[in-house]
């Protein structure tokens, strides 16, 4: 994969569609349409009052358009774009909470976001019961999450107030003890969005550990950055994305030069 | 683990019939299911003193209340007015709640759903489940206030499963009907919960059908659903007979109408939920 150009048509490598063994994300021609109405329509009065007037405007917006990719399995995939480039929009393709408007989308294996840390905790809740709950959305048994539970919170290292209703946590708590129960189901994928500063120091270091002892296992990671270093120092391949459509995929060294020329002084 | 070895594979082109996909889904995820409704359950009570109690009292109280304020205008022929009211106000509560918090959850669950992968029904099916928890535990309170009124207690409550299960089936319905409208227009929780309080009151609750004009008994009556649901509730518990067949069969239609229409209509919107949320 070292093919690369920054014209306008990027030059893609075969990505080996339909049926390759190795891989863990195929993407074919993806697009996404968003339906926006430029007056955000949020009452269901004011939509009846507009309806009347004749005024319910619809655009279309693509978030991403003709994009195809195959992602091999055991790779670290670096994304890279400015903001509104439809990065996010592709992880929540592969993360299946989008349905693609056109294309086909292939994932396989068991996929764990990092939520923003803890999204989903409730604050009345204490931070076992939140443990359970947790696992339960990403899919896990009750039974499967007392196999975890102790090394969730020995990674988290919060033995002292594990029973301690987690609105009394402190916001670095709150976010380790979200980045352990992310971390510790062992998905195939994992797709980390822009977060890798949870914690102290100390705690980092542990997360980038544990992100490199994935891959050592195999699993397959995607991961959306702004700062080139950790893109540099993790990622095998990367692709660059901006109004939805591919720019440059490949080597990270390759995409990163070509995104920063691409970029504006 | 090893039951995961296997990969599973998504392929978004090979997706069957939304409905059916997304009962299979919620059968996957039952363990989430028992999570949010232990949440909903321990979240409501946990930081009172009288914890799960209050569930009972709850009613209790409200059933207090209008006894003394409404026993002499509406209650005058009614033996046992206290155990009457209650019985009709524990099944239109749970019914209220799930609905309402049914379109609640979901919009709640936005942040969720637009990062992770779970059944959209799940937030419907929760809420109803807890209701569901809730209506089971008000049977206690009633019980006893039957027992303190001299309202016999008769083996025909056995029965009680039966509208308890219509009007599940029928609040799960309705309540994912409103969640499908709920993501597009905020508002429509709002006008909900004052269409809620009118359509108790345009149902014999706190009041007998006796007391109504014949003519208002036909429109206002007959065709409001939840009337023939708490009437087959009453039935069984409150009255102590076995409710005819076609009580049965009304109620059974209702129920599984408005939870197929409820299923279908919310399945095939789903989809385009995480953009609207």
């Amino acid at each position: 994969m070292n093919s690369l150009t920054v014209s306008e048509e990027a030059v893609v490598e075969e990505p080996g569609f339909p049926e390759d063994q190795e891989s863990a994300i195929i993407l074919d021609n993806i697009g996404v349409r968003y339906r926006v109405s430029p007056e955000r329509i949020f009452t269901f009065k004011e939509y009846m009052i507009r309806r009347v007037q004749g005024k319910v405007r619809i655009q279309d917006f693509w978030a991403l358009k003709d994009f195809t990719l195959n992602i091999r399995r055991g790779e670290v995939f670096g994304i890279i774009g400015p903001n509104g480039a439809g990065k996010s929009t592709l992880l929540k393709i592969i993360a299946r909470v989008l349905k693609p408007t056109t294309g086909r989308v292939i994932v396989k294996g068991r996929v764990a976001p990092l939520l923003e840390f803890g999204a989903a905790f409730h604050p009345d809740l204490t931070g076992r019961e939140n443990i359970y709950l947790n696992g339960a959305l990403l899919g896990f048994s009750h039974q499967e999450m007392v196999e975890k539970f102790e090394g969730i919170v020995d990674f988290a290292e919060l033995w002292d107030f594990i029973d301690a209703p987690m609105r009394t946590y402190s916001s670095g708590m709150w976010a380790r003890l979200g980045f352990a129960v992310a971390t510790d189901v062992e998905p195939d994928i994992l797709i980390i969005d822009e977060i890798l500063s949870v914690g102290d120091e100390a705690f980092q270091r542990k997360s980038f550990a544990r992100i490199r002892a994935f891959y050592e296992r195999g699993a397959t990671i995607l991961l959306v950055s702004h700062t080139m270093d950790t893109i540099r120092a993790m990622c095998h391949q990367a692709v660059w994305l901006d109004h939805g459509v591919m720019k440059a995929v490949g080597e990270v060294e390759n995409v990163i030069m070509a995104y920063r020329k691409g970029q504006p002084e | 683990m090893d039951k995961t070895i296997q990969p599973q594979i998504y392929d978004s082109s090979e997706r069957g019939t939304p409905p059916v996909e997304e009962l299979r889904a919620i059968l996957k995820y039952r363990h989430l299911l028992t999570q949010f409704v232990r949440r909903d359950i321990l979240t409501r009570y946990k930081r009172s003193v009288l914890g799960v109690a209050w569930t009972m009292l709850n009613p209790l109280g409200t059933m207090l209340i209008l006894t003394i304020v409404f026993s002499r205008a509406f209650g005058g022929s009614q033996s046992g007015y206290a155990a009457y009211v209650l019985s009709g106000l524990i099944a239109w509560n749970f019914f209220a709640q799930s609905t309402n918090a049914a379109s609640l959850h979901l919009v709640w669950g936005g942040s969720l759903i637009k990062k992770i992968y779970i059944p959209r029904t799940i937030f419907a099916v929760s809420a109803t489940g807890t209701g569901l928890v809730n209506l089971l535990l008000s049977l206690v309170p009633l019980l006893i206030v039957m027992l303190i009124v001299h309202v016999p207690i008769r083996p025909t409550v056995l029965l009680v499963p039966i509208p308890i299960l219509f009007l599940v089936m029928f609040s799960l319905g309705l309540g994912l009907l409103i969640s499908t409208i709920a993501v597009y227009f905020t508002d429509v929780v709002e006008m909900y919960s004052i269409v809620l309080m009118a359509w108790m009151y345009l149902t014999p609750i706190i009041y007998s059908e006796e007391i109504l004009p014949e003519m208002y008994r036909l429109w206002i009556v007959r065709l409001n659903p939840m009337y023939h649901l708490i009437e087959l509730f009453r039935a069984p518990m409150y009255e102590g007979r076995v409710p005819t067949l076609s009580e049965f069969l009304i109620s059974g239609a209702i129920a599984l109408v408005t939870l197929l229409a409820g299923w279908l209509v919310f399945t095939e919107n789903a989809d385009e939920f995480a953009y609207r949320i």
